[in-house]
């Protein structure tokens, strides 16, 4: 396998969502390939990274202004009826 | 190398009955379900916009949407799914206005020299975003991704940060799923790529100072 082949698959790797013999494959290369090792380790450390971040969290208080702001809108638009956007 | 664990997702078993109840007039089964998707719809809306006033408007437009047009959710996706289409939708359209000098699309498909594999991989420290305070972190993380054309950046929240399959978010963006998978592969090495300057393995004696 080369290392583009390799690179073309990586997602599908990292997702888990991959057959048997394409896995061991990929495996087979990263084991001797230390380029690829190191890109597919540092990208799934990337998505971790991000998905653990909690970047934008949304403030209870904005929360709840918002929430209440949205619900009586809808309210509104109920007594006006079903037709009204 | 195991692979990544996937976000596991709330139970949808109640969602479709709070559905009914807000088509049958019920705003406090609605507001349960703002409830439960505010923070992601927020966060989608921000990691787009990358401007909080807009963020606000989006998560607010696009619920009042959603309950405008409640009628025309079959079920056939999640309520979810078809929640994140109406919001990435109203983002968009407020990037666009933002920036109306710039045309926004999704099927924006944008070929840069990062997409090929580097010759001289450096790798990472050992748990490198430890070597940063959590505010640096954050705005090492943030400046990364704003860096991304909107099309991947979409494309990596809604399915690493948001955690939707891969088919949710081709069906949330109406996508192809090639094209789903095309754009997060590139946004993936993308970040990795630009995150690496600040993470790189440093030499011994080397050290920053």
């Amino acid at each position: 396998m080369k290392c583009s082949e390799f690179l073309q698959e990586l997602t599908n790797y990292l997702d888990g969502v991959i057959d048997a013999r394409t896995k061991s494959e990929l495996e087979d290369h990263l084991a001797w390939c230390h380029n690829c090792y190191v890109v597919c380790d540092t990208t799934k450390k990337t998505i971790e990274i991000y998905r653990d971040s909690q970047l934008y969290p949304l403030p209870e208080d904005l929360r709840t202004r918002l929430r209440s702001a949205i619900v009586s809108k809808c309210q509104a638009r109920k007594k006006a009826g079903p037709k009204q956007v | 190398m195991s692979a990544i664990q996937q976000k596991v997702s709330e139970p949808v078993s109640d969602e479709l009955a709070l559905v009914q109840a807000a088509k049958g007039g019920d705003v406090g089964a609605f507001e349960e379900l703002v409830r439960r998707y505010d923070r992601n719809v927020f966060r989608i809306a921000q990691h787009i916009t990358q401007n909080r006033e807009d963020a606000e408007d989006v998560v607010q437009d696009a619920f009042l949407k959603a309950y405008s047009n409640l009628e025309q959710f079959q079920g056939q996706s999640k309520f979810y799914t078809w929640l994140v289409r109406i919001a990435v939708n109203e983002a968009l359209m407020k990037l666009r206005r933002r920036r109306p000098e710039r045309m926004v699309s999704l099927d924006e498909d944008v070929k840069t020299d990062e997409d090929s594999l580097p010759r001289e991989v450096a790798d990472w420290s050992p748990n490198p975003e430890q070597q940063y305070s959590q505010a640096e972190l954050r705005e090492i993380l943030t400046r990364t991704i704003q860096g991304l054309p909107p099309s991947f950046r979409t494309v990596f929240v809604l399915r690493d940060v948001e955690g939707l399959s891969t088919e949710e978010t081709a069906d949330a963006l109406e996508l192809s799923i090639p094209a789903v998978k095309s754009r997060l592969l590139r946004a993936r090495l993308q970040l990795r790529d630009r995150l690496s300057r600040y993470f790189q393995k440093r030499e011994s004696g080397d050290g920053k100072q």
